[in-house]
């Protein structure tokens, strides 16, 4: 019998490290990326890379300035694409259509969040990209292409956190509101939209978070330029473009320029985390 | 065959003395209860709801242990042996003392499965050892007949009488010693209670069982010992046949005859 | 309150609207879907799957991408699975809810969040450089488990939650011990749910392309073990169009990739949706 007892010890302490694992990898990621970046940081000074605008590694410029705003820009023009679609689309589907409906464009939504990004890329490019061009000017590439892309590529996400943030809503709110005399438009209006507002606030810190973070697509149709662009028609390059571009031949100093970026762009993530963990704790009570 | 050896019962097969049990928070959801329990009888509990019958069962086979922040006072002995002992394992208690819960809970396998389970976690593997014990179980659960031809399908299959019978069966193939059943018939039909009653008599001879139960008229068909509780305590036991007709307690003759819980 | 227009009337123009967008939405789907199958599928031939690459994959086929593309999210998995599951055994049977299981859900949910760049470079300067394990398949896999690691957490806690407490009570009250009851109760019926996490998880390998191309590089050559470069076929496809070299080959890639997602997602909610009627 004891070495029953014994047995169950060792898968109970195997399962707690294995446990505890997932918690060791993180800290592990971030204490390996903030140890190569965050020096760098501080030996050239904050202030000199997050506000210069000279990125020229190999020359010891190290403006991420550009970068920043690429990679607000285009978050920020995924997010007033993608989520007004985004959240329309839930709304029709919580509230205006069959269930029967409901049941099959839901997962073929989530279907969408499966395609690969460098394949929305690759349509971009061969789509967008020349549509750009011709109809509206400049080099096609550019940060109206990116956050078009990138408002596309977060609206499986906006899609159904709203949803579950709409159903989460109690049947009784609705309810109440119809048998005051009031239209489904106005109930979800004035009734179930405030109602599940946290939960829709989740669903843009999350797709906020998609979309700073896509790499492949952003690559591929915002040409990378290092200026900051003058309209949505230039090209601009962002943080996660900056570092997958260089860091196949960056070595030395340019490779802990390409760390520093990680880790500032790890810090804005990070904050969107806790941002997204509040306001759905908030939700919860 | 299925039967191992084992000493014969003498007195009573389990005696509580005194024990509470406290949720966490300090509430008593059982004070100072004694009570003896003796060897290859039916004893009754009996008591409105939330009076901690369901309590007592669980802690008698530590199921109790599963519940956090839980405490307890006084001891539990079966056969003379302290079960909260530093030397006892849950597992192995468990497998002497047996427990039928309220709902029938076929496990998702076939009837054969459901009732080899509980060896194969013993370590049982010799097919024929299992079928012998299979066919014992089931015809101690007055259930044999009904399913000897279907072993290999799926117990959920089964009608809600049948599942618990299948219960039943699943806890004899451990060969325990003792036997608990919370509010086995709650939600059955009359016949599938019937049968059960039936199968419990039959098995005293075998077993010791405690039975908790709603059902006043069940507890006097079926028990030796009737038990009856009250918000935690134990208020009065004794022959089944003396508390239905003469109760000493003036709440159990309350509860008896209908005019409380 | 101001009206603007009768209530009535207002909705259905919203519903309308709505409808619009919805349809919007979702014709984005049925034209990628069906553009890349219409440019894709003509590529489709025996020497496509079975050749390897000729002239920088300007001719020939993807075989050396598809056997890379397996062994990569083969070891992906083969490491993230028991530690997902065992993780998610952890939270659900071994522990209550206390401090540490909220430290370590919150871990898994930031490691979800992390950009797959990230990844990569962590990938590449950890697997590849430090530990010497160099573009490499296991450097690739290793990555990729780390990244799809939450997904398979997330998903077997639920599947296992789902699984009735009181089978759980059968197997203690018959005698059986905790690692006992996990294995012969909640692991069997927690087994669909976990699948689909895993089949999530293979989808999600098979399309990633940033945390992959800086940990398993991009030989042309079909791996033979652990320690070989390999390109997957999403990095054959970026590197195809990226560099211009061949748009057929590119359309044919494609189609690949989405084929093989869509049909292992489909699967997976499929599974999904079949566990969840068992249940209600």
């Amino acid at each position: 019998m004891n070495t029953k007892r014994r047995g169950e010890r060792a898968v109970e302490l195997s399962l707690t490290l294995i446990a505890v694992s997932s918690v060791a990898i993180l800290f592990i990621i971030t204490f390996f990326i903030f140890k190569e970046g965050l020096p760098f940081i501080l030996e050239v000074g904050p202030g000199k890379m997050l506000f210069a605008l000279d990125w020229a590694p190999t020359k010891g410029k190290f403006g991420l300035l550009p970068m920043i705003v690429g990679s607000l820009l285009a978050t920020g023009g995924a997010l007033l694409i993608g989520v007004p679609l985004g959240l329309s689309c839930a709304i029709f589907l919580v509230e205006f259509s069959k269930p029967r409906v409901r049941r099959v464009l839901k997962p073929a939504i989530e279907l969408l969040a499966g395609i690969p990004s460098v394949v929305y890329g690759f349509l971009g490019v061969v789509f967008l990209v020349p549509l750009i061009r011709t109809h509206l000017g400049g080099p096609g590439l550019s940060l109206l292409a990116g956050a078009l892309i990138l408002g596309v590529m977060i609206l499986p996400t906006v899609i159904s956190i709203s949803i579950d943030a709409l159903e989460a809503v109690p049947r009784s709110y609705r309810e109440g509101s119809l048998a005051l005399g009031a239209t489904t438009a106005q109930t979800v209006t004035h009734v179930v939209i405030p109602a599940a507002r946290s939960g829709i606030v989740t669903a843009v810190i999350l797709g906020m978070g998609r979309a700073i973070g896509e790499t492949m697509a952003v690559i591929m149709v915002t040409g990378n330029a290092l200026d900051l662009p003058g309209s949505p028609l230039a090209p601009i390059r962002t943080l996660t473009s900056n570092i997958a571009l260089e860091l196949g031949y960056a070595a030395g100093n340019h490779q802990k320029a390409l760390f520093a970026t990680g880790v500032i762009l790890f810090v804005m993530i990070m904050i969107l985390n806790l941002a997204a963990t509040a306001t759905s704790r908030r939700r919860a009570r | 065959m299925s039967l191992r050896e084992r000493e014969p019962c003498a007195g009573a097969k389990v005696r509580i003395e005194a024990f509470s049990f406290f949720y966490p928070g300090g509430h008593a959801a059982l004070r100072d209860v004694t009570l003896a329990i003796a060897c290859n009888s039916i004893l009754g509990i009996v008591g409105p709801s939330s009076s901690g019958k369901s309590t007592l069962l669980r802690c008698l086979n530590r199921m109790s242990d599963f519940a956090h922040g839980t405490s307890h006072d006084g001891r539990i002995l079966l056969d003379g042996e302290d079960i909260h002992g530093s030397q006892v394992e849950p597992p192995d208690l468990r497998r002497r003392i047996g427990m039928v819960f309220d709902t029938p809970v076929p496990l998702p396998r076939s009837i054969y499965d459901n009732i080899a389970y509980g060896p194969r976690l013993h370590g049982v593997r010799e097919r024929s050892r299992l079928d012998e014990l299979v066919e014992s179980s089931l015809r101690a659960a007055i259930l044999w007949d009904e399913v000897k031809d279907r072993l290999g399908s799926s117990a959920l299959r089964l009608s809600g009488g049948q599942q618990q019978r299948l219960c039943i069966a699943r806890t004899i193939a451990l060969d325990p010693e003792v036997i608990l059943l919370d509010e086995p018939c709650s939600g059955l039909d009359p016949i599938s209670t019937l049968k059960i009653e039936e199968a419990l008599s039959e098995l005293k001879e075998r077993f010791t069982i405690v039975l908790v139960t709603n059902n006043t008229k069940q507890a006097a068909r079926v028990s030796d010992e009737v038990a009856y509780f009250l918000m935690g305590e134990l208020v009065e036991h004794g022959p089944a046949q003396q508390i239905f007709t003469v109760p000493r307690d003036r709440r159990t003759d309350d509860y008896i005859s209908g005019r409380f819980g | 309150m101001k009206r603007l227009m009768h209530p009535d009337l207002a909705q259905r123009v919203i519903k309308a609207l709505l409808i619009l967008v919805t349809a919007f939405t979702l014709s984005i789907l049925i034209f990628i879907i069906t553009y890349l199958l219409l440019k894709g599928l003509p590529v489709f031939s025996r020497e496509f799957f079975t050749g390897h690459a000729i002239d920088m994959g300007r001719a020939g086929g993807i075989f050396p991408f598809i056997v890379s593309t397996v062994f990569l999210t083969g070891v992906a998995l083969a490491i993230a699975t028991p530690l997902g599951v065992g993780t998610a055994i952890y939270l659900t049977e071994y522990t209550r809810e206390s401090r540490l299981t909220r430290v370590i859900r919150f871990a898994a949910e930031c490691l979800a969040g992390v950009p797959s760049i990230i990844l990569g470079l962590f990938g590449f300067v950890t697997f590849v450089l430090y530990l010497h394990l160099g573009w490499s398949i296991i450097s690739g896999g290793l990555t990729m488990a780390i990244m799809v690691l939450p997904t398979i957490i997330r998903t077997s806690e639920e599947a296992i939650l789902a699984v009735p407490h009181a089978q759980r009570e059968v197997s203690y009250s018959l005698g059986g011990t905790r690692w006992q009851t996990v294995i012969h109760v909640v692991l069997p019926g927690a087994l669909p749910g976990i699948l689909t996490g895993i089949m999530l998880s293979i989808g999600r390998c098979i399309g990633e392309t940033a945390a992959v191309i800086f940990t398993a590089g991009s030989s042309l050559m079909p791996p033979t073990t652990v320690l070989d470069s390999g390109r997957t076929l999403a990095v054959h496809f970026y590197i195809l169009a990226r560099e211009g070299i061949s748009t057929e080959m590119a359309f044919g890639t494609a189609a690949v990739l989405m084929i093989s997602i869509l049909t292992i997602n489909v699967t997976a909610y499929g599974l999904m949706h079949r566990m969840m009627r068992r249940f209600s």
